[in-house]
């Protein structure tokens, strides 16, 4: 009797971790975190953002609104995200906090957290220009530090992100234009690939 | 005794091999769940859940959820007891072969 016990090893391997990761965020919610985004830019452009290279003391004053539109996009797709995940693992049967979820949030939340608090230095020392470019760096790490948990392409988009967040620190004074197109554009895509994907099951 | 004795004949076969990993690596899995990972049929595998229960590496867990029923399955202490020995036994037949 001559079994391929090789194969039997990297069928354990492989189910193992394949059942171990964490459910995938439904499609939906990535829309919506897109929408969220592209709302948020706008007011943003409308409202509180100095006109085109109009550096004056004047601007400087908006920050705090800046920082709050930031906080209610960020805050708003998290819950919506966080409803509808628990929604679609309640519909499957499947538990939403356990370890894998842990892992996940941890290995999301570190590269996130202190990309956001060295922003935030950086802002209050009026040091504004890399912002854009930033969040997108800090963001695109977060995800595919994350994606290792998830199933689906997570960490695609976190390479998207990262590498427009460099392409944006290159072009200085378009952060605006690559803000949107990161979390706003690139969310509805990979939301909508993702939807695509959850129909055809 | 041979390393033979300690190849686990429970476990020679795919699928049974696959609901022990998945539950070895997960708290509690249900039917659904356990389809999907190993793409099987419902009957294959209600019959190879069946021959694991039996032996009682697996123990089956009724519950509702919003009043559809819900079957989780977890491995048992013994379960994963024969399981490690398994894997051990794969290990040193594969080591011997390579010499």
């Amino acid at each position: 009797m001559q079994k391929d016990y090789f194969k039997d090893i990297s069928e354990i391997k492989d189910l193992m971790n394949k059942s171990s990761r964490f459910i995938s965020l439904s499609g939906l919610s990535g829309i919506l975190a897109g929408c969220y985004a592209l709302i948020g830019a706008a007011i943003a452009y409308i409202y509180f953002l100095p006109k085109q290279f109009d550096y004056s003391s004047k601007s400087t004053l908006k920050l705090e609104y800046i920082i709050l539109d930031l906080v209610l996009i960020a805050t708003l797709s998290i819950v919506t995200a966080i409803i509808l995940t628990i929604k679609k693992a309640k519909s499957n049967g499947e538990k939403i906090w356990d370890a894998t979820t842990q892992r996940l949030l941890v290995n999301f939340l570190i590269p996130l957290v202190a990309g956001g608090i060295y922003i935030l230095i950086q802002a209050y020392q009026q040091h504004y220009g890399m912002g854009a470019s930033l969040m997108l760096i800090f963001y695109g790490l977060a995800l595919i530090n994350a994606s290792k948990f998830t199933i689906g392409n997570v960490k695609y988009l976190g390479c998207a992100e990262l590498i427009l967040g460099l392409i944006c620190a290159a072009l200085p004074g378009f952060g605006l234009y690559f803000w949107a197109l990161g979390f706003g554009v690139l969310h509805i895509v990979y939301g909508a690939l993702m939807l695509r994907e959850e129909k055809r099951q | 005794m041979s390393i033979i004795d300690n190849i686990n004949k429970l476990f020679d076969h795919r699928i049974r091999l696959g609901i022990m990993s998945i539950l070895m690596v997960n708290e509690k899995v249900n039917f659904k769940r356990l389809k999907e990972l190993l793409e099987v049929t419902d009957g294959n595998l209600a019959s190879h859940i069946k021959a694991l229960e039996k032996a009682e590496y697996i123990i089956v867990e009724k519950s509702f959820i919003d009043r559809k029923p819900n079957t989780q399955y977890i491995a048992t202490k013994l379960g994963r007891a024969e399981f490690k020995k398994h894997i051990e036994a794969l290990e040193k037949i594969i080591k011997k072969q390579m010499k």
